[in-house]
């Protein structure tokens, strides 16, 4: 018998009897959409990713998740150009959140805490790597990851490559890049340096590589054809940054003229004022707007004294007489001769107007497609036309920087690893980009980048200190939270908590959350107002 | 402001819950032992803000007592949706009367209260904009100015939905309803005031008035916990879309909210004692055009464009951007 | 023991009593003076801690003792006429939920015209709404049908209404035997409600019914109602038992033994017509008279076995159903269906009219001798009524017809035509 009155008094909740999902048309799923700074990341480093981690202060694991994919964080963090930041949603709705600064933290939170990586379980191979540039290396560190064993051969007195020799110490500090690569030779990888590969084939057979990475940075400086009566007050740009790392300091004058218009030329151009030239002027036959240089680069660079000349060639050095002519941008933007001529004065000419690799030593290796510029061809696995030999970073076409170097390293190593194992390495096809319209910004707050400091421009002309500081523990911290995640739940519990029907299922900490679809009745709610675009809605099908 | 937005947490601070915060800082929606006081099963429709509503504030409600409350309902769509015979939605003890009646009846039960001396169960009574604004302003009116102990919450969708779109005292200028219906002179609900219900209830000189909107679910919270401080009549003023009612995609309630509270047509606002003590300033400000165009209610007055309404309903949001300073004050 | 006492107070004292724990009133005439009175003595802190509250409406006072008693709080309020009608809806629904209000209604007209004096117009308007209904005939009835009306209500889970004659008996002063506290206690147990809100057991009451189940809970409504016929006479029983006298029970029998002509009314005019039997008796006329106390539920077998030998049955009833005559009189016919008892139907009182000992003993006979019209209405002013009705044949616009009867019998006041 009913203890309470029939049909007036009811039980609580007694509901749950009745299944409101069936009156669902759409479903909600939960998805893990492609952020675009993963997308735009040449080292394919799951940023999104690692931020989450370091938001919540958990840095070795947010490091370590830097690390399978790419093996300096404490480098790239001061050197990439990080166009994970240029796609970065973040971008449009304040700032871009900064992501090199935080993965800068990190790199050096990890040196100051000696964090190490261990070597894979030995497979018995050995892979042969030319060059320990960043791509070299990296390939090195997956594939010793992978359990291969690595021997590098470098024709320089010190690793690092580029990284070395082309990018100044107060962009790169010395003990960062060693500290780097020394985590990666405590991994077992041997590298030989002082040597160069005369002949590859007879390399590979002496060695008995069962695979091998071609990774030789583009060190030739090109040559533009400039008359000139004293040759030696003209000096390649490679050179003079080689020059600044250890050996004889290059005699330079007061007055120095650096002549192009890419990243290394502002380099040059700055280590000059460095180096006392009361002078620098950066010559670049177009205008700000159309250098190839960075243009944050660019802007310290002008910080620091160096004065420009857009928009002029040089015509003729003449002892220290320069002359040079004033040049006009056409239509398309390329410069166009105006005829109209002037000179100026200049102990020595920079000329840092692009890199060729040295390919000499692959002339005779069988199946090699080198263009007359010197870059290789390779298949989509990396493979160059002979079985076995890859070859990546600035040997390939793509862009020259450490960033794509070190993703060719890894992408290569995959392969090479794939190879090995007599497979075949299929990267999983990525999810569709978590483009800014998928998210729902309201639920952020407002928070201004973290700014990280700058040495004071006194010291940044005279010496060689790092001009851009890192962030702290705490505004790394700050700086990670300004991540949007898009496309990946962050457990915010908005979907939770705006179900109108109470159909999510919470499932606790780092489980994310389900969808009950007993009574989902597909209103789309969550799917609406997921912050950071994590739930699609679907057509339901019975 | 209502409560601390901690700028610490910069991921997500307005979401519902955040891992990064202690569990004391999140919302009581995000606890994974929230009482779910309307549970599920019951019959809303698809994206219904109301059913959002009841269950944000009771939640609430329950947290902030200790699960020591009682509801009393009055007729109206929360109603039917969750007490259908042979089942129920409602994890809570509650009362459903008549249409006028809630709030005296939880007057009743207030005073049955006092009566054996239990301070400890609070009373909440709610309804829908027609039982509160219209039908039950009379018993409304009496229990404020008796100052009975009583938190009434208005889910407000600005229409009689339950019988299927009718216009009430809160429907807004120019909406469409099936009782103002979008043809002749000035289609849609006439261009007037209509009854400004917080403001009224402030006439009141209660403990509490506050406005709330299922957009804002941190500032939703804080208001009912901050009533149940107060003993005595409080009254908070719940905005809910109605996706049928506004003819707005299901998907879009909580957006619809969120527009409505940023083009400054529902300012959130509190008062004690008669006087407005604080508002919570409008994050992004957008056109009430940006509300409009999502609701099918509205769409004669873009086919063809209504300047003269647009503008005059601009100028409500205005007025009240101007009356409560909504617009955050630059630092 | 025994005052000198005002019907209103009287009544007061006694629901004071009861200990009821919630009131909500709202001033109406003739019932005010019982909520002034239990007013007083709240304030006063003699009800204990019960909560009396003035509200905006008889609609929100009933609507309070919802609340209060689905709280589990035994509760009261007093109301008549157009408050009753305000409060229709909530009273419905008092009942639907079974909730075991009791309310006083100081029965009154209906307006327009607006007229505060007594018929019972205004509980008759209720009395489907699922409401026990039971009659006071006098100051005393009326104190002891509020005691047992409690324990009735929350013995069946069902709202009670004592209705007591306005001005007649709420303003009379007559000699009444006050009950005390200990007397009260010992009838009237604590209140324990079948359902109640409480956090700790937490349950939905006030569900929507759909067909399904409507009619199932209407008929349960009814069942309690044919419990109450069983519960009214046995309250009334343990009652006496304890007060020494006997109040309430379904109906009251006056010399109905072998009385061939049997006097049928509702509230005080029972008195009058006790009076009238008494000298149509003397004069042999075989009469008796029947005073119903409870007319919801209807008692339909104990009216039967008590009238089943009488010829004739006179109802004398204080309302009227427009359009058809008697309401009382209507359940009477049901009651006695198949048997050939007349049943006349006499309208008398309405809006406070006088209802004469001599118009009463006129009509009997009339009845006896002549036989009555259907219905038969008492001491009506036919030359009024058909000056009135000659005016409104003759004009269109005649005007308000209560200000013409006015001035046709020249009321103090009225402006001459």
């Amino acid at each position: 018998m009913e203890r309470k009155p029939f049909a007036i008094t009811l039980n609580p909740a007694s509901s749950l009897a009745n299944h409101t999902g069936n009156w669902r048309t759409m479903r909600p799923i939960y998805v893990d959409h492609l952020p675009p700074c993963n997308q735009g990341c040449p080292a394919g480093e799951n940023i999104q990713g690692w931020l989450y981690e370091a938001e919540e202060g958990k840095y070795e694991q947010a490091w370590r998740k830097i690390m399978e994919e790419n093996p300096f964080p404490a480098i790239h963090g001061r050197v990439c150009y990080h166009p994970c930041e240029t796609a970065c949603n973040r971008g449009q709705l304040d700032e871009p959140v900064s992501i090199h600064a935080v993965e800068r933290f990190l790199g050096d939170y990890a040196i100051e805490q000696g964090w190490q990586v261990e070597a894979g379980v030995e497979t018995g191979k050995r892979v042969l790597v030319v060059g320990a540039g960043p791509s070299g290396l990296s390939a090195a560190y997956h594939l010793a990851r992978l359990g291969h064993a690595v021997t590098i051969i470098e024709a320089g007195p010190k690793p690092g490559g580029m990284m070395r020799f082309g990018i100044p110490q107060y962009r790169l500090p010395r003990n960062v890049l060693d500290a780097e690569i020394a985590r990666i030779v405590a991994m077992g990888v041997s590298i030989h340096l002082n040597q160069k590969v005369d002949n590859l084939e007879t390399t590979i057979q002496e060695g008995e590589f069962d695979a091998v990475f071609l990774a030789i940075g583009a060190h030739l400086s090109k040559r533009v054809d400039i008359p000139g009566r004293d040759a030696g007050r003209m000096i390649d740009v490679l050179g003079f940054l080689k020059g600044m790392d250890g050996r004889a300091v290059p005699k330079i004058g007061r007055r120095v003229v650096v002549y192009g218009g890419g990243d290394t030329a502002i380099d040059a151009a700055r280590t000059a004022k460095r180096l006392g030239a009361e002078e620098t002027i950066l010559i670049y036959r177009r205008d700000r707007g159309h250098m190839p240089a960075h243009d944050f680069e660019v802007e310290e660079a002008l910080e620091e004294g160096v004065l420009t000349r857009w928009l002029q060639t040089i015509r003729q050095v003449d002892n220290t007489t320069l002359t040079v002519e004033e040049m006009t941008l056409d239509e398309q933007g390329r410069p166009q001769p105006t005829g109209r001529i002037e000179t100026l004065e200049a102990d020595t000419v920079i000329l840092a107007v692009g890199q060729e690799v040295d390919t000499g030593f692959l002339e005779d290796v069988p199946g090699l497609d080198i263009s007359s510029d010197g870059v290789i061809q390779v298949d989509a696995s990396m493979m160059t036309g002979r079985a076995g030999v890859f070859a990546g970073g600035d040997m390939v076409p793509a862009e020259r920087t450490v960033t794509v170097a070190t993703g060719h390293g890894k992408k290569a190593a995959r392969h090479i690893d794939a190879y090995l194992r007599g497979s075949e390495y299929r990267k999983p096809s990525p999810n569709t980009v978590a483009a800014y319209d998928r998210l729902n910004t309201w639920y952020y707050t407002d928070a201004d980048k973290n700014r990280q400091p700058y040495l004071d421009l006194a010291r940044r002309r005279a010496s060689f200190e790092e001009v851009v500081g890192g962030l702290d523990t705490d505004t790394a911290l700050l700086e990670a939270r300004r991540c949007l995640s898009c496309g990946n739940c962050f457990e915010c519990d908005t979907c939770y908590g705006v179900c109108p029907d109470n159909a999510i299922i919470k499932l606790g900490p780092g489980q994310r959350y389900e969808v009950n679809y007993d009574y989902c009745k597909g209103c789309g709610v969550c799917a609406e107002e997921c912050p950071c675009g994590a739930i699609d809605m679907v057509k339901e099908v019975r | 402001m209502p409560y601390q937005r901690v700028k610490f947490y910069q991921t997500g601070t307005f979401t519902v819950g955040n891992r990064l915060l202690d569990e004391s800082n999140r919302t009581v929606q995000a606890g994974m032992d929230r009482t779910n006081s309307l549970n599920s099963g019951h019959r809303a429709c698809q994206g219904c803000g109301e059913a959002l509503g009841a269950r944000y504030a009771l939640d609430a409600v329950m947290r902030a007592t200790h699960q020591q409350m009682v509801a009393v309902n009055a007729t109206g769509c929360l109603e039917v949706f969750s007490s259908p015979y042979p089942e129920s939605a409602w994890q809570i003890p509650w009362l459903h009367s008549l249409f006028g009646n809630a709030p005296a009846v939880a007057s009743g039960v207030a005073a049955a209260l006092r009566a054996k001396g239990r301070k400890d169960v609070r009373v909440i009574a709610q309804g829908g904009d027609g039982a509160t604004v219209d039908i039950g302003f009379g018993c409304l009116s009496g229990m404020f100015e008796r100052n009975d102990d009583v938190l009434y919450v208005c889910y407000d969708n600005e229409a009689y939905m339950n019988t299927g779109v009718q216009r009430s005292g809160s429907t807004p200028p120019r909406a469409w309803t099936n009782t103002t219906q979008a043809v002749g002179v000035d289609p849609g609900n006439p261009m007037g005031i209509g009854k400004n219900l917080p403001r009224i209830a402030m006439a009141h000189g209660i403990p509490y008035v506050a406005t709330a909107s299922v957009a804002d679910l941190h500032d939703l919270e804080a208001k009912v916990t901050k009533a149940m401080n107060f003993r005595g009549a409080r009254y908070i003023h719940i905005h809910v879309p109605c996706p049928l009612g506004w003819k707005s995609d299901p998907a879009h309630t909580i957006k619809v909210a969120r527009l409505a509270v940023e083009s400054g047509l529902f300012p959130l606002i509190e008062a004690e004692g008669g006087e407005v003590t604080d508002r919570t300033p409008i994050r992004k400000q957008v056109p009430v055009e940006q509300y409009l165009e999502l609701q099918g209610r509205f769409k004669h007055l873009f086919h063809p464009r209504d300047e003269r309404a647009l503008e005059a309903i601009q100028a409500i949001a205005d007025a009240n951007i101007h009356r409560y300073q909504l617009l955050p004050v630059k630092a | 023991m025994k005052h000198h006492i005002e019907g209103s107070q009287a009544v007061a004292h006694a629901i004071a009593l009861c200990r009821p724990e919630v009131m909500a009133c709202y001033p109406i005439s003739p019932q005010t003076h019982i909520v002034e009175t239990l007013s007083r003595k709240v304030k006063a802190g003699e009800i204990g801690n019960c909560q009396f509250l003035n509200v905006e409406s008889e609609f929100g006072a009933l609507s309070v003792l919802i609340g209060a008693s689905a709280m589990g709080a035994r509760t009261y309020t007093a109301t008549t006429s157009q408050g009753l009608l305000f409060m229709a809806e909530a009273v419905y629904n008092a009942a639907g939920l079974g909730l075991p209000i009791v309310m006083t209604i100081a029965n009154r007209a209906i307006g327009a015209p607006i007229n505060i004096w007594n018929d019972h117009s205004d509980s008759m308007s209720m009395r489907d709404a699922g409401w026990i209904q039971l009659f006071a005939e006098d100051n005393q009835e009326a104190v002891d049908l509020h005691i047992q009306a409690f324990r009735l209500a929350e013995e069946l889970s069902c709202p009670v209404m004592v209705c007591m004659d306005g001005y007649i008996l709420t303003h009379a002063y007559e000699v009444v035997d006050l009950p005390t506290q200990e007397q009260v206690d010992g009838y009237l147990p604590a209140f324990e409600p079948v359902q109640v809100l409480d956090p700790q057991d937490p349950v939905s009451i006030g569900a929507m019914v759909g067909p399904e189940a409507f009619a199932e809970v209407r008929y349960l409504a009814h069942d309690k109602h044919l419990r109450a016929l069983e519960a009214i006479p046995r309250l009334s029983q343990a009652f006496q038992d304890i007060f020494q006298r006997r109040s309430g029970g379904l109906l009251k029998a006056y010399h109905t033994d072998e009385a061939e002509t049997i006097l049928l009314a509702l509230g005080s005019v029972n008195g009058t017509i006790k009076d009238a039997v008494d000298d149509l008796r003397k004069e042999g006329w075989p009469v008796g008279s029947l005073a119903l106390c409870a007319f919801r539920p209807f008692p339909s077998h104990a009216l039967r076995h008590v009238v089943q030998d009488a010829k004739r049955i006179i109802v004398f009833e204080k309302d009227l159903a427009v359009g058809k005559g008697g309401i009382v009189s209507s359940d009477v016919k049901m009651a006695l269906r198949g048997l050939p008892t007349i049943v006349d139907t006499v309208i008398a009182g309405l809006g406070g009219r006088p209802i004469p000992k001599a118009s009463v003993i006129n009509t009997v006979k009339q009845a006896c001798l002549e036989g009555l019209e259907e219905p038969h209405f008492l001491d009506l002013n036919w030359d009024a009524i058909n000056r009135e009705l000659t005016r409104q044949q003759a004009q269109r616009r005649s005007g308000p017809t209560a200000e013409n009867i006015l001035r046709e019998i020249g009321a103090p006041g009225a402006s001459p035509i």
